[in-house]
């Protein structure tokens, strides 16, 4: 399916490669955006989205290939050149001056002076409440921006970008903090900006919003297009079916090992919201020794949140919590640990390792107390456990006392979960463990949860990828809006009943009528 | 390590990692630079009696340095050390002289080693309100430590409404006397300071190496919120550094005083930005993560021997603070590269492996 040139090109990503250490983000991908119209990007997470998006803003520069703009090869070395050629963007997570005030965010950079009588905030006021006015938000332009809700902020960065008159405008996710009447409103205004010929290129994970707006579609997976056309033409099982692809990735087979006894429990968690409401909504569950659970659930559901209230991170969570039959809720993160919880986190970067402490001190981080005699850290003990660990987990490394950083990401991770299981924990909780690593590592990390299950280890881990949790799960659960939505026996589910599931308490969905799925492996 | 199959050695050290391996031992240059330079230059610099004097100057230093080394690596900084120096010897001086008097009109006298405790236990305290401030009340260590600053040399100056205690010599029948051994006296040819100095030394450079606790500090310092969910107890680990800051300027007050046998509330003042310069000239990143106990005494022998060697030639006072932020400039510009240089070398050993 070719889309018809109904709509004139206006920037094409030519061929593009983008290369991080250790990964490619992006394979050869040709992309175009056409004016006066909504070019939907869709893909699972990590299939490079964001990566092309922020090569077309000038974030990123492609490894290989070109941009070209109105049939000219350009170049974004920085992101001030792209917004010269007048290319906005709306990020994914909020780049705004929380101490800055609306308007003063919304004219960053771009500020309106009076020569030198300097910046005329009147001025930029009075069209910071225009803009608040088209889109229907009535925000005070002078609030400051650390005041307003999660969705709000979400407006004030659309409106910065809209303010910039871009005659490209890319949306990464634009609407996931964002109310229902908040997204109607922001439908509105893309409308507007579509029949002034403004391309606007479009993110998202709600199949029903893609829909419901687009007018092109492009698919990505692993980094690689895997289908672009006009929306008319497909429905959701072709986006799915180009998002999930046929080649079923390289998931290990279980071996068919026994299920043991309750290992662990939860009841009632909840967790209030900073900005009101439940993030998590009590959720109970039960896990057996050698059990694996995958918690499926969209950006937000509340799904990480419940693996920190679980680790004992966040000090407002109430409801109880068992680990072999004793309580454990009173205990902090330390205690946790030692009684055999342990957990991989999701951001590797910020939470799960030391990037500066070598592999091997990162390896024994939280197991540490096993190889000390009184106060000493007994060298042989813990040198035995790090290349223990290395062997067991794969790890590729050509000296563990190099730096954890110099490591490629999959190789990262395993150390992460090496990490982890040092501690030899009874529950491991994982979260989104194969995000931003290579296939093969993917592989490696996959053989290692079968294998500690086949241990006796209760694994919970968290995923957005549908395919991931049907096929690694021996019992998937599925969260919606903080809300444990299904709890069912991977025979009993299907990728239908999942994303309905995940879907529960959302937006109301589009009056297509969902035709029972006969895509499940 | 043993698991991995090593990778053949790279064939002799590159330019980069000649030049790397120049860099890390940039401090030790340093210190040989200064020695050989004043031995040419400053008549007597390299007599023994010199040599001695110089370290019992540059011990002081080196005392609060190694302190504030571990406060540093975990992010954190140590602005009270100096009023800490002056209120412990101001303490110690008042016990000594006056004793403690009682509101039943009676006054109590400790001995020497009760009076060291009491003024170590104290400075521990100071530590423990600049770790409680940080840790429970989440004021930023910098004006944390700075308010306590203000309020230990504030408290200082109080107890004797700014004036010196001039005679620590002690009564027979008070039964306080001989205060003076530990700045005064000597084993082996050095002072008791000086010692005392290599045992903190090896016993701090032990602890960062060798236990749970100094793994912790590193683990704190390059990544807090990896660390608490690696089971670290992350406000123990900052309560420990202050203390140990705190018990630090400690030592140092109790020397100084000794070593006058008077105690001036104004005693330390500034000392903490030596403290930093030479934890800072000896390697220790400010961002946190990084430093040694090794490095930062080498660092505070360089700024000593410097400021020493300089008096000797005669240069001016004013040049000598000139001269020493320029070293202190250098040291950090140098380390900047250094860091640069190591990643590009990193980077380069992982791209020939694969």
């Amino acid at each position: 399916m070719t889309p018809a040139a109904r709509h004139e090109v206006v920037l094409r990503l030519d061929d593009v490669s983008k290369a991080y250490s250790g990964t490619l983000a992006v394979k050869r991908a040709t992309f175009d955006v056409r004016r006066g119209a909504v070019n939907v990007l869709v893909g699972e997470n990590g299939a490079g989205k964001s990566t092309l998006m922020k090569i077309i803003a000038g974030v990123e520069q492609p490894t290989l290939g070109r941009i070209v703009l109105d049939g000219e090869t350009v170049r974004f070395p920085t992101t001030a050149d792209a917004v010269a050629h007048g290319i906005g963007m709306v990020f994914q997570e909020l780049n705004l001056f929380g101490n800055l005030s609306v308007a003063e965010n919304v004219f960053a950079t771009r500020e309106v002076t009076r020569g030198l009588r300097g910046i005329d905030h009147r001025e930029q006021e009075r069209r910071a409440a225009a803009l608040m006015e088209r889109l229907q938000t009535g925000i005070d332009p002078r609030a400051l921006v650390e005041d307003l809700r999660i969705g709000q902020q979400q407006l004030v960065e659309i409106a910065k970008a809209v303010a910039q008159d871009a005659r490209i405008l890319i949306m990464d996710e634009p609407t996931s903090a964002l109310s229902a009447t908040e997204v109607e409103v922001l439908f509105r205004v893309i409308a507007d900006l579509k029949a002034r010929g403004v391309a606007v290129v479009y993110i998202s994970h709600r199949l029903e919003e893609l829909i419901r707006i687009g007018d092109y579609i492009t698919v990505l997976r692993d980094g690689r297009i895997t289908g672009q056309a006009e929306m008319r033409e497909v429905d959701t099982h072709w986006i799915v079916r180009q998002m999930i692809g046929q080649d079923a990735k390289d998931f290990a087979k279980g071996v068919g090992h026994r299920i043991g006894d309750v290992v662990f429990e939860a009841r009632d968690v909840s967790l209030p919201r900073a900005t009101g409401g439940l993030a998590v909504d009590h959720v109970g569950f039960d896990l057996r020794a050698g059990e694996i659970l995958g918690v499926y659930g969209l950006m937000g559901a509340g799904r990480s949140e419940l693996l920190d209230c679980i680790m004992g991170r966040q000090r407002l969570a109430t409801g109880s919590l068992t680990l072999d039959g004793r309580p454990i809720g009173h205990l902090d993160t330390t205690d946790r640990i030692a009684r055999g919880l342990a957990l991989v986190p999701e951001d590797r970067q910020r939470e799960g390792q030391v990037g500066i402490l070598s592999i091997a001190e990162n390896l024994t981080m939280a197991s540490l107390y096993r190889y000390v005699r009184g106060i000493h850290i007994r060298r042989a003990a813990e040198r035995q456990a790090v290349a223990g660990a290395v062997t067991d987990l794969t790890i590729k490394a050509a000296d563990t006392d190099l730096p954890v950083s110099s490591l490629s990401g999959g190789n990262q991770q395993k150390v992460v979960i090496g990490k982890a299981l040092l501690t030899h924990p009874k529950v491991l909780l994982m979260d989104e463990p194969s995000r931003g690593i290579d296939v093969g590592a993917k592989a490696d990390v996959f053989l290692t949860m079968r294998r500690l299950a086949a241990q006796g280890l209760g694994i919970v881990f968290v995923t957005s990828d549908l395919e991931e949790v049907m096929a690694l799960s021996d019992r998937i659960a599925v969260m919606s809006n903080g809300r444990l939505t299904a709890l069912m026996d991977r025979a009993d589910a299907t990728e239908a009943k999942v994303v309905a599931a995940s879907a529960a308490g959302h937006a109301p969905t589009t009056p297509r009528p969902t035709a029972p799925a006969k895509v499940s492996a | 390590m043993t698991a991995v199959p090593q990778p053949v050695p790279s064939t002799g050290p590159t330019g980069g990692t000649m030049l790397l391996t120049l860099m890390k031992l940039r401090t030790f240059i340093a210190l040989f630079a200064v020695l050989i330079v004043f031995s040419f230059l400053a008549p007597n610099f390299m007599s023994a009696a010199n040599l001695i004097l110089m370290s019992k100057h540059v011990a002081l230093n080196a005392f609060l340095a190694i302190g504030m080394t571990f406060v540093i690596v975990t992010g954190g900084i140590d602005l009270s050390v100096g009023s800490i120096v002056g209120l412990c010897s101001m303490v110690a001086g008042g016990l000594l002289m006056n004793g403690l008097a009682l509101p039943i009109g009676y006054t109590l006298w400790s001995s020497v080693p009760e009076t060291v405790l009491i003024t170590l236990v104290l400075g521990i305290l100071v530590g423990a309100v600049n770790g409680l401030l940080i840790t429970r009340l989440n004021v930023a260590p910098f004006i944390a430590t700075l308010g306590t600053l203000y309020v230990a040399r504030g408290a200082a100056l109080l107890m004797s409404e700014g004036r010196t205690f001039p005679n620590l010599a002690g009564t027979e029948a008070h039964a306080n006397q001989g205060f003076d051994v530990l700045g005064g006296g000597r084993f082996l040819q050095l002072p008791y300071s000086v010692w005392t100095l290599m045992a903190v030394a090896v016993a701090a450079a032990y602890l960062a190496r060798s236990t749970p606790l100094g793994r912790h500090v590193f683990a704190v310092g390059g990544n807090e919120r990896a660390a608490g969910l690696s089971g670290i107890r992350v406000d123990r680990v900052k309560m420990f550094v202050y203390m140990f800051s705190g018990f630090c300027a400690a030592i140092v007050g109790l020397i100084i005083a000794s070593e006058l046998m008077a105690s001036h509330p104004a005693t330390g003042e500034t000392f903490e930005l030596n403290a930093i310069a030479a934890a800072v000239l000896g390697g220790t990143s400010m961002s946190g993560g990084r430093g040694t106990v090794g490095g930062t005494v080498i660092g505070a022998f360089v700024i000593g021997i410097l400021g020493d060697g300089l008096v000797m030639m005669g240069v001016s006072s004013f040049w000598q603070t000139v001269i020493k932020g320029l070293v202190i400039i250098a040291a950090v510009v140098v380390d900047q590269a250094q860091r640069k240089l190591q990643q590009r070398v990193a980077l380069l050993q992982v791209a020939r492996q694969s």
